[in-house]
């Protein structure tokens, strides 16, 4: 064998034969001990999130024991005589975040289907980059801007009118402050569209394009072939795009801290202030004097915990639903 | 039939006139957030802002100082917690992985992906808060580092899977042990990728507040160290806009603009490094 | 001229005897190669059956057959390379300069054994830093330059290197790339060195310019090369065997197996009429 004077000169090590010698050889050249440390680290997420469900279950112990399952349905808030129901921070919390994809829906799912089924692919490319910025602005933006312009512009232009227009219905009956149900419904909208259209898209344009094509092969028109036939190859998708924007709503906190009116009340009108979970969460837990006091928050983060994760679980089952059968094809 | 055809032809370019109001209105949403932001932020942002502490109520002429190096420290420290975690997790998922533990795994990250920040926050308060009796910045900095975990160790499992085989193989052929390939191949190969993912977390927790609420509190001056209160933008924002004074006011439209300056620039610039790496590497 | 007997699947492994006249070589004692009875399965389907086959020392042995007959795949049990893909298993003899292949200290053997891929896959690092890879992994250190220059040397492409070592190796053409990655197995001056077809993705003038580099690498060093091209191996190899349906059908000296194939299925294969 030629050997260069320079070059390596190994010669074949006479070993031990045998899985042994084979261990230690893997042990000497690390592989164990990166995988012992990469798999550690890896069951350290594991482990977070075990203590993470240990601590809010420990952590509202006292209220839990003191109020049982009535805690989801009472609404009496009151720190003075320890006396805390949940119901108006759950009402608060869905009723925004239902006016949210109320709004934001047909929002979101309007601009996907024409960014997917009508821009051309550069500028649906350039515009879906500009819309994820929207989704990279912190909350706490959104809530400057919703106090300082939006309440006021909402307030002149939207509320005054409806309430007098309609104010003899409950929904738009009381006093018109600006902040309330309706303003952290259309702030939620805006934070949450950018998920729902970018997942919709991605879901949209994922449908296969023999199916657009047997549409309008039979003579329908485009929009006709988008509506009746890509929409709802995608519905799933779509669906589990709304579920994650509303997962996203439940847990928003604090642009709704900051335009909801903080007032623990179960109202039906729009323009009234309630609370929502993430609110008083944010806005009492320093103030909270009482061990129970806390922990009653505490609990109120263990009721939004639980209900996100379902939530999300279900999107996840549905945009794989879609993506599924786009591919079983 | 003639008339039919017309109708349907009128409803085809109403509705998708009505999708294009939809797209442009969304994206005029952006505009006017950003509109906003430059133009009451950017009259009060001053050289005050960035070198003062904040001044007692009433006296103008504060800043925000402690708040800014407030929340690099935050994130620093959520950083160093956070980024090991999820990177060496992630190498795991890419390299060992496989089976019902990393399915777990994934799952696990995916939920806690979605948890709502302030429930972080929470679980950061009853961990660190309440055994050292007072808020501190290693609290706001774990709660930070909890939420930059499942965010880094999924797009680390995605860009080193996304390495192509004969490169690993390449490695292993010439006598390389395992480890080794993945540290000094596959991973400098996929690190474009992996960076990206990295910082577009950090700019994601960079605005978070929630977390920050009752862990780091907040603080007027400086906070040296790790277990004191400490500002932080988000934080400062919080308060100043709810607060009732003009000053105040102005002050957090300038943190405002400076911290979403801030998530943009973090997070446009990531999305450019990943797109010029894929340009050279498939170069020759 | 003595015609050596042909290995069939039913004979006995005998050593190939090389023809007489002009090339006299010294009968080599044992193979560098040497495989007996090795299967081959991926989780519970079976790849390879029984294969037996020695690969003399310096000489050139060539693995022709259709897409998918298994001759990769033997390739890569030589050097472990299976080993990456979960429920794969080699079961056999195989012997390395007598020492068991299938137990041996893995890098150990990866090292001995180098091998070159159908596509050159350089690593996204300098053509500097991609030679001196596998030194330093294998416990190089020092004067590193001298030890690439004489593996880019070895595999005729220094000259068209030499003054652009610290650029990308993705700066070169394909056949160039190729030719790193054969200098990079090189390197760490293997004892044998596998290649899998590695003109597929070449022009014809970078496939010459590898064919000629194969000749003078001959004389340090084993090698097994696996081509769908049979005109490469008439031209490069000193032994050939053939392939098909994971199964070995016949070894001979590359002469013999061109000229006058002892098997139906060899014949049809070379002439054509299939694959």
């Amino acid at each position: 064998m030629v050997t260069s004077t320079t070059a390596l000169e190994l010669a074949p090590r006479p070993g031990r034969p045998g899985r042994a010698r084979a261990f230690v050889g893997r042990l000497r050249s690390g592989d164990e001990i990166a995988y012992l440390i990469t798999w550690a680290f890896a069951a350290s997420v594991l482990l977070i999130t075990c203590l993470i469900v240990y601590e809010l279950w420990d952590k509202s112990a006292l209220p839990r024991h003191k109020f049982g399952l009535h805690f989801l349905v009472t609404s009496v808030w009151d720190p003075v005589f320890e006396q805390f129901g949940a119901l108006p921070f759950i009402y608060g919390t869905l009723v925004t975040s239902a006016l949210a994809l109320l709004i934001a829906v047909p929002l979101g799912v309007g601009a996907a289907i024409f960014l997917a089924e009508l821009a051309p692919p550069r500028i649906s490319d350039a515009l879906s980059f500009v819309i994820e910025l929207l989704a990279a602005v912190p909350s706490v933006i959104y809530g400057l801007i919703g106090i300082f312009v939006m309440v006021p512009l909402l307030r002149k232009y939207v509320e005054v009118p409806l309430h007098g227009a309609f104010g003899y219905l409950p929904l738009f009956k009381g006093p018109v402050m600006g902040v309330g149900f309706l303003a952290a419904g259309v702030v939620l909208a805006v934070m949450i569209v950018p998920f729902i259209l970018s997942i919709s898209r991605e879901v949209l344009l994922s449908v296969p394009v023999d199916q657009r094509e047997a549409a309008l092969a039979l003579g329908a028109t485009k929009w006709e072939s988008t509506w009746k036939v890509v929409v709802p190859y995608a519905r799933s998708g779509i669906m589990g795009s709304i579920f994650l924007a509303l997962a996203r709503a439940l847990g928003e906190t604090m642009a709704v801290t900051m335009v909801i009116g903080n007032n623990p009340q179960v109202a039906a009108s729009l323009f009234a202030p309630g609370y929502s979970i993430a609110a008083v969460i944010a806005n009492e837990f320093t103030e909270a004097t009482s061990d129970m006091y806390v922990q009653a928050l505490i609990e109120l983060g263990l009721v939004l915990f639980a209900v996100t994760i379902v939530i999300n679980a279900l999107a996840r089952i549905l945009i794989l639903t879609t993506a599924g059968r786009g591919t079983a094809h | 039939m003639g008339m039919r055809t017309v109708w349907r032809k009128a409803v085809n370019i109403l509705m998708f006139s009505l999708t294009g109001l939809a797209t442009l209105f969304t994206i005029a949403l952006l505009f006017f957030i950003l509109g906003y932001l430059l133009w009451y932020g950017g009259r009060s942002v001053s050289w005050n802002f960035f070198t003062k502490l904040p001044t007692p109520v009433g006296e103008t002429g504060g800043g925000m100082a402690n708040a800014i190096v407030g929340s690099g420290k935050l994130l620093l420290l959520a950083a160093l917690i956070g980024v090991p975690v999820g990177f060496l997790g992630g190498v795991y998922l890419a390299e060992f992985g496989g089976g019902t533990f990393s399915f777990l795994v994934r799952y696990t990250a995916d939920l806690l992906n979605g948890i709502p920040s302030i429930v972080m926050g929470i679980f950061a308060y009853t961990v660190v808060v309440l055994p050292m009796r007072h808020f501190s910045a290693l609290a706001g900095g774990l709660a930070l580092a909890v939420m930059l975990v499942p965010i880094v160790l999924r797009s680390t499992e995605q860009f080193l899977r996304a390495v192509p085989v004969p490169l690993r193989e390449g490695a292993l052929a010439l006598g390389a042990s395992k480890w080794r390939a993945v540290a000094t191949v596959v991973v400098p190969a996929g690190f474009r990728g992996i960076a990206t993912g990295i910082l577009l977390s950090l700019a994601r927790v960079a605005g978070e507040t929630a977390p920050l609420l009752f862990t780091s509190f907040s603080n007027r001056f400086w906070a040296p160290g790790w277990d004191q209160p400490i500002a932080s933008l988000p934080v400062m924002i919080y308060t100043y806009a709810l607060s009732p004074y003009e000053d105040w006011h102005r002050q957090a439209w300038a943190a405002g603009l400076v911290l979403l300056a801030l998530v943009f620039i973090i997070t446009t610039g990531s999305r450019i490094i990943l797109s010029l790496g894929f340009q050279s590497s498939r170069s020759g | 001229m003595a015609t050596a007997k042909p290995i069939t699947m039913d004979s006995t492994p005998t050593q190939t005897q090389p023809a007489g006249g002009g090339e006299a070589e010294p009968a080599p004692g044992l193979p560098k190669l040497r495989v007996r009875d090795m299967d081959f399965y991926y989780g519970a389907k079976q790849a390879l059956q029984s294969i037996s086959l020695d690969m003399p020392a310096n000489k050139i042995t060539a693995l022709i057959g259709p897409s998918g007959c298994g001759k990769s795949t033997f390739l890569r049990t030589l050097n472990r390379m299976y080993e990456t893909v979960p429920h794969a298993r080699a079961e056999g003899d195989v012997r390395l300069d007598g020492e068991d292949v299938l137990t041996m200290d893995v890098t150990e053997l990866r090292r001995r054994v180098g091998m070159a891929f159908q596509r050159p896959n350089p690593f996204p690092k300098s053509i500097f830093d991609n030679i001196a890879y596998g030194l330093r992994v294998n416990g190089m250190h020092g004067a590193l330059s001298d030890a690439v220059e004489a593996s880019l040397r070895r595999a005729a492409v220094w000259d068209e290197v030499k003054d652009s070592l610290h650029k990308s190796a993705y700066a070169l053409s394909g056949g160039q790339q190729q030719r790193l990655c054969i200098a990079r197995a090189l390197a760490v001056n293997p004892e044998v060195l596998l290649l899998d077809e590695p003109c597929s993705a070449l022009d014809p003038i970078a496939t010459a310019k590898i064919e000629e580099l194969l000749f003078t690498l001959k004389d340090s060093c084993t090698i097994v090369i696996v081509t769908h091209n049979m005109q490469q191996a008439a031209r490069v190899s000193d032994l050939t065997g053939f392939f098909l349906l994971g199964k070995l059908l016949e070894v001979n000296e590359t002469r013999t197996i061109f000229k006058k194939p002892a098997r139906k299925e060899t014949e049809d294969y070379i002439t054509g009429r299939f694959g």
